[in-house]
């Protein structure tokens, strides 16, 4: 048997697949399709502080190889995530990773101290990267400051494991990587959506109600699997990587740019149960290639010789 | 709650029923889960590059002693043509049954008013009525004869009335210009088709005070309520047309 467990700081995970922030709902949407307590952790769908219809529709349209969404953060807020979702997660013997999402710096603070307060929830993702809402999300995180001083703000009252999901919609994934390892961060998360766009064409109209939305599914793989390989050149925390993951090589070569655990979005809608399927695929490709344990992986990537070590230019 | 479940199904028959319409016919090697009209099913297309997500068909029959699935698809993109093209012996690999059904309720004689491929969820439905001692009237509208197809199947199970835009068959006009709306006397209507259509029905059954559900057709990814996309707002809030639709009762929609 190959060792599949992986650490985000002190918490250890069985193994490092999980899935993506609102591409999973709580869990319960694919128990019909899987066992959910093999996966190594479960990312919820954003919580913010009050109750949030999200934005109107249509909120998805299909791109070639991903899609568009603007939901914007739709849920019930936090009191009813603790006492009407929370309880429901308890019966699962898995991890639940809460992704914790604000309009400003006091709504992420207010969260946050009350989600430390939930023994069940070893750690939250703060969303600092949604480019679906007007105010916040994304705002946080492709300032330098504002960053900084929301992660700081939250380190203060969270006690747990905090991991800070970065955007890709900035020009240096170095800085903003370095940024939340400085304010704190015990690992980052990356990629949040690209921002995009999408256009009819016979009605010379743009698709979604938002007129921008995020893009996700396979048509962001290499653009993350760079910027997963960017962020573990630039901190010593851990990485979790995500973008298009559906196969197992997928799965694979995000943590040979260097992500400790993956976390599969999109293609949890396409194939219900992907995330087995890769978790099944890993440890087969472990003993395909000999390796005792997943930990090996990270970021374990020959260079092309003569290649000088990625340095941040940045900074 | 009928347990979801992901399987391949063996195509085996594939009926073309004009240029548009197609009727795929398909074979489980297990019973069928209870499936009720106005539910669907999420379909994975192969081989159609521009196609990545599945695409959300509703169930046209359902045939349990031969473990049978019969789904009427309408050509409209890159997905829909490439289901097209499936023939017997191939595999279609789908997610179902998925969605809250048509509501059956007291009364006798009930309106199915549809239009274009909103047609898919009518057979199923008037069979169930049909069964439960109820008269379904279907009342059809198409741009053209040429959209339209042999209805038999619906003409054994109740009175059908059909309007075309250009007159080719049945009435010419649009759906809601027939006079089968006035003069029927029905105790609930069900719909699906375009929104416009839908709406002008929805706002005949408030007038005549009776029950109305329509199916819609927004745009989803994930088919199981887990990605948030095709919300509807309705007067109990945001739901998602996934799982607490595709079919509201109209006095739940903010029309
Ligand atoms: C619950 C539900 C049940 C459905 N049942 C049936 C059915 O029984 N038979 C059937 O033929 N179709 C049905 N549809 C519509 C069907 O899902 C779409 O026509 C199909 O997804 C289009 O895929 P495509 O790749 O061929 O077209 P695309 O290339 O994706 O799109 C072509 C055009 O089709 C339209 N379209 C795309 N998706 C949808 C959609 N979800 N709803 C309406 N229009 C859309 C768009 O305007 C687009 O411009 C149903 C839709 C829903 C949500
Ligand atoms: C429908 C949808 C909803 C999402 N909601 C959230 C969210 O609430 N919070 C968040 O941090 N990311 C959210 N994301 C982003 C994903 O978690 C993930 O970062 C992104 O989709 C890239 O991964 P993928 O290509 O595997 O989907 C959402 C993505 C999609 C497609
Ligand atoms: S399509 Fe994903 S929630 Fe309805």
């Amino acid at each position: 048997m190959v060792d599949l467990q992986v650490n985000l700081g002190t918490l250890s995970l069985k193994n490092p697949v999980t899935t993506a922030s609102g591409c999973f709902g709580y869990g319960s949407e694919y128990t019909d399709f899987m066992d959910i307590s093999r996966l190594g952790a479960v990312f919820t769908k954003a919580v913010t502080r009050e109750n949030r219809e999200g934005n109107p529709s249509p909120r998805m349209t299909e791109t070639p190889s991903g899609m568009l969404n603007s939901v914007g953060l739709q849920n019930k807020g936090v009191d009813y995530f603790i006492n009407s979702i929370y309880p429901t997660l308890q019966q699962y013997n898995t991890v639940f990773i809460a992704n914790v999402s604000g309009s400003t710096l006091d709504e992420y603070v207010e969260i946050a101290e009350k989600i430390n307060a939930l023994p069940g929830i070893p750690a939250i993702e703060l969303n600092i990267s949604c480019p679906n809402v007007k105010k916040g999300g994304m705002v946080f995180g492709t300032n330098r400051k504002s960053a900084s001083e929301v992660i700081k703000a939250v380190r203060k009252v969270y006690r747990k494991i905090l991991i800070v999901k970065l955007s890709p919609n900035v020009t240096s994934i170095p800085v903003f990587a370095k940024t939340a390892e400085d304010a704190g961060a015990d690992a980052i998360s990356l990629i949040n959506t690209i921002l995009a766009m999408s256009i009819d064409a016979e009605k010379r109209k743009p698709v979604l109600a938002t007129v921008t939305g995020g893009l996700s599914g396979p048509a962001v793989k290499p653009v993350a699997l760079r910027m997963v390989w960017e962020a573990y050149h630039s901190v010593k925390i851990p990485v979790i990587g995500m973008g298009g993951i559906r196969s197992v090589s997928d799965a694979i070569e995000f943590m040979l740019a260097g992500a400790t655990a993956i976390q599969i979005g999109t293609a949890n809608f396409v194939e219900p149960a992907v995330s087995i399927n890769i978790l099944e695929g890993i440890g087969k490709y472990l003993e395909r290639h000999g390796f005792s344990s997943v930990r090996e992986l990270i970021g374990n990537l020959e260079m092309p010789e003569g290649f000088e070590r990625f340095r941040p230019k940045t900074f | 709650m009928v347990k979801k479940k992901i399987e391949d199904l063996l195509v085996t028959g594939n009926q073309r029923l004009n240029k548009d319409y197609f009727i795929l016919t398909l074979r489980s090697g297990d019973p069928l889960p209870a499936i009720f009209p106005g539910q669907f099913a999420e379909l994975r297309v192969n081989h159609a590059g521009d196609t990545f997500l599945r695409r959300p068909i509703s169930f046209y029959d359902v045939g349990r002693e031969h473990h049978e699935i019969r789904l009427l698809i309408r050509e409209v993109g890159s997905g829909t043509r490439q289901l097209g093209m499936l023939g017997p012996g191939d595999t279609l690999n789908m997610i179902y049954p998925l969605g809250h059904p048509f509501t059956m309720v007291d009364g006798k004689e009930f309106l199915l008013a549809a239009g274009g491929v909103g047609i898919a969820p009518m057979l199923l439905l008037g069979k169930t009525l049909k069964q439960a001692g109820k008269r379904p009237v279907f009342l059809f509208g198409a741009r053209s004869k040429e959209q339209m197809f042999d209805l038999t199947e619906f003409e054994e199970l109740g009175e059908v009335y059909i309007t075309t835009e250009d007159g080719s068959m049945g009435k010419k006009g649009m759906i809601t210009d027939h006079p089968i709306l006035e003069t029927g006397n029905f105790d609930g209507c069900y719909s699906c088709g375009p929104e416009p259509m839908m709406k002008a029905i929805a706002k005949l059954a408030t007038g005549k005070e009776i029950f109305c559900e329509v199916s819609l057709e927004n745009m989803m990814a994930c088919g199981i309520g887990a990605c948030l996309c095709c919300a509807q707002p309705t007067v109990h809030g945001m739901k998602m047309a996934c799982v607490d639709g595709p079919v509201f009762n109209t006095k739940e929609l903010l029309w």
